[in-house]
């Protein structure tokens, strides 16, 4: 194929495959260089923030989850946060260690899910994992067997792997069952030589060489590596902001080629996301994550978009050995029934959550009957959007002239993948099209 | 030759496909039995046609109606996937205000005047109401649910491989409940749909510690006056029952209030 540098082309891939929501790639090009590019959502709006109106606090948490499948629990966790900060609830210290394991368990089945099945089969020439069944049967089966034991680690904690309905505000309507718990706890113990073998794949996977130096953010905790909470961190200014000012971060802003809203914080776009988190807080991941990062190559500051999926196999492996540890403490102490209620009332408070795909910030308001009149969820994939294109615009003219149009097209894709984008949750997103 | 199955996606939060994606444990028998030929969100594949084609999802647009009645034209079979895709599911709710109410809420009045003055990019901001796939196409299972039930996609792909008719039995979530020996949600002073409600869930949400919201849908024959009645001896008022009704399921609620 030619890579028409003598005349003028357009890419278009419309409807990106293996990606969550709906995305599409427009490239104009002109003798050899980038006229245009523009990463197009094309999700259909669900207006998330018009339909928790009238809502009662408790049902926020259990409905706004249908934003998302993938982070359905991100969802559930942030609300609930907010929710609590609004109507100064409290959190006891078993409910905070059981959101955790959940908020865990969910990174866990999203990140095996994006690296196994979205991710390594384009590095493995494949256009799906389907015909990996035939070449690599060992890694599917090792895939199947850690997403199923990550789905019911969340079933366990929450009683379905998808919107779970166990947990709600202030904590646990009921109570994980000790037994399924211990079990859960063996087999996440006997699956660590998979995590190892999952390191070991992803070392064989040639990443793309591209570097763009961008804002990395993220929530930090002083204790802890930032997941269930923490004060909003940036890379640029290297300090912390508290989760009630998000809206000073993400300064949301609306571009017409995407029905999902761009953010900018101290320069034109910024990342979040598990290298953002990675980059931000490596000295607090678990030793053996630590391991599993220098054994990836994986050195921090990283300014390699495509090693995001690198990254999130750091996280597997450290969210697998910090839940194992917090479920060993569980089992030690034992779980108690606790009193959740609440009373409705008037109010106005901000949750922000680290999920698989970065920092999810909800922000709602009541009304005197208690009943929501106000709602703003800030998502991932819509703070990442920004950031994509303009890796984009970096990596295609520097492409161009080496790479054949298919090649190049399948790299675009590659790097939107490795974001690990959620469509469905940003809009409330990538077929690549070449215009000539 | 092996059915062939597809799977797309419309508005919706690609739950039910995960849900699916879920049965990793069987995952590579159900492989033995049919062929998938379209899998956006797992797979890179495209196919002209197909026997069975699941959507996810509800309709909010003009060009993603078009889509739908594209993959109704390609296949044998179609069936809704999902609460969404079923009767619209919580976006539905946002049917209370119009779609340029929505659009001005959520996006403020500059992007509306973005999206609607750039032709290029008109259809992706051209919202309509949020309608069920039946609204729009004929519409041959539903797989109720959000998400759906695992165990009622099996038995529906695996009665049309085997050339028979799949049953979903025409009973409410209390069936299975008591079967299950749960404490009804009424005995400790909360308020349940499971008496209104589509069952062939196991009452998964009362089996795990909270009531029935009805994302199932409102069964055809369902008396809502009988459990309004009920709710309002439980002290809710009127205000309170219709945004319960409406949490999962306002376009069943539309639809009851329009039956001659």
């Amino acid at each position: 194929m030619s890579n028409g540098n003598d005349k003028s082309w357009t890419i278009q891939v419309d409807h990106v495959t293996r990606v969550e929501g709906h995305g599409s790639i427009r490239i104009s090009t002109r003798d050899g260089k980038v006229e245009e590019l523009k990463l197009s959502i094309v999700e259909a709006h669900r207006f998330f923030e018009s339909f928790t109106d009238g809502m009662l606090p408790h049902e926020i948490p259990w409905i706004v989850g249908r934003i998302c499948g993938i982070c359905c629990v991100g969802h559930q966790l942030a609300a609930s946060k907010a929710v609590e900060a609004a109507l100064g609830l409290t959190v006891s210290a078993q409910s905070q260690r059981l959101r955790k394991l959940l908020n865990e368990s969910q990174i866990l089945q999203s990140h095996l899910l994006h690296v196994y099945f979205l991710a390594v089969p384009d590095y493995l020439g494949a256009p799906s994992v389907l015909p990996l069944i035939k070449t690599h049967p060992e890694v599917v089966k090792r895939a199947l067997k850690l997403k199923h034991l990550a789905n019911e680690f969340t079933t366990v904690i929450g009683g379905r792997a998808l919107h779970p309905m166990s947990n709600t505000l202030r904590g646990w309507r009921k109570l994980p069952a000790l037994d399924k718990l211990e079990q859960i706890h063996a087999r996440l113990r006997a699956a660590l030589p998979d995590l190892d073998a999952t390191v070991n794949i992803v070392k064989s996977l040639k990443i793309p060489e591209f570097e763009r130096e961008t804002e990395y953010v993220s929530l930090k905790h002083p204790q802890e590596y930032a997941l269930y909470d923490g004060e909003i961190y940036s890379s640029d200014s290297g300090a912390s902001v508290p989760v009630s000012e998000y809206r000073s971060v993400t300064n949301e802003f609306t571009v017409p080629h995407s029905t999902a809203k761009w953010a900018r914080w101290h320069r034109e776009s910024y990342m979040v996301g598990a290298l953002a988190r990675v980059n931000n807080n490596y000295d607090q991941l678990h030793p053996a994550a630590q391991q599993a990062a220098e054994t990836l190559g994986l050195r921090t500051p990283c300014c390699n978009p495509y090693m995001n999926n690198v990254a999130q196999v750091v996280e597997i492996v450290h969210c697998a050995h910090n839940s194992l540890a917090m479920l060993e403490q569980v089992l030690d102490e034992g779980l108690a029934k606790e009193d959740i209620g609440y009373t409705p009332g008037p109010g106005h408070g901000v949750g922000a959550i680290e999920v698989p795909r970065g920092t999810l910030f909800h922000e709602f308001r009541f009304d005197e009957q208690g009943r929501c009149s106000g709602a703003d969820a800030v998502i991932p994939t819509s703070q990442n959007i920004n950031n994509i294109e303009r890796d984009m615009k970096a990596f295609a003219p520097r492409m161009l002239a080496e790479m054949p149009r298919d090649e190049l097209t399948l790299h675009l894709e590659m790097l939107l993948r490795a974001y690990d984008p959620c469509i469905s949750c940003s809009v409330h997103m990538l077929d690549v099209e070449f215009v000539d | 030759m092996k059915p062939r199955i597809a799977f797309f996606d419309m508005a919706g939060c690609e739950g039910c496909q995960l849900a699916i994606l879920d049965c990793e444990d069987i995952f590579l028998h159900i492989l033995d039995l049919v062929e998938i030929v379209e899998f956006r969100e797992a797979l890179s594949e495209k196919a002209p046609r197909f026997d069975i084609a699941f959507v996810e999802g509800s309709i909010n647009r003009e060009m993603d109606a078009e889509r739908l009645r594209d993959i109704r034209a390609r296949c044998t079979w179609l069936v809704s996937l999902g609460a969404c895709a079923c009767h619209g599911n919580v976006q539905a709710r946002a049917n209370a205000l119009s779609p340029a109410e929505n659009m001005q809420r959520v996006y403020g009045p500059e992007a509306c005047h973005l999206g609607q003055t750039d032709p290029q990019y008109r259809p992706l901001w051209a919202h309509t109401r949020v309608r069920a796939v039946h609204e729009v196409v004929k519409v041959d299972y539903e797989l109720r649910g959000c998400p759906v039930d695992r165990n009622e996609f099996l038995h529906l792909v695996k009665r049309l491989v085997a050339g028979s008719l799949p049953r979903f039995a025409k009973q409410p979530v209390c069936v299975e409940c008591k079967h299950n020996g749960n404490e009804c949600a009424f005995e400790h002073g909360d308020t349940c749909m499971g008496q209104i409600t589509w069952g062939g869930c196991d009452a998964i949400c009362i089996n795990g510690g909270y009531h029935c919201d009805g994302c199932r849908g409102l069964l055809p024959d369902a008396n809502l006056d009988s459990h309004r009645a009920l709710l309002r001896e439980r002290g809710l008022d009127d205000a309170e029952i219709d945004s319960r009704y409406r949490l999962f399921c306002s376009t069943d609620v539309e639809a009851l209030g329009k039956r001659p």
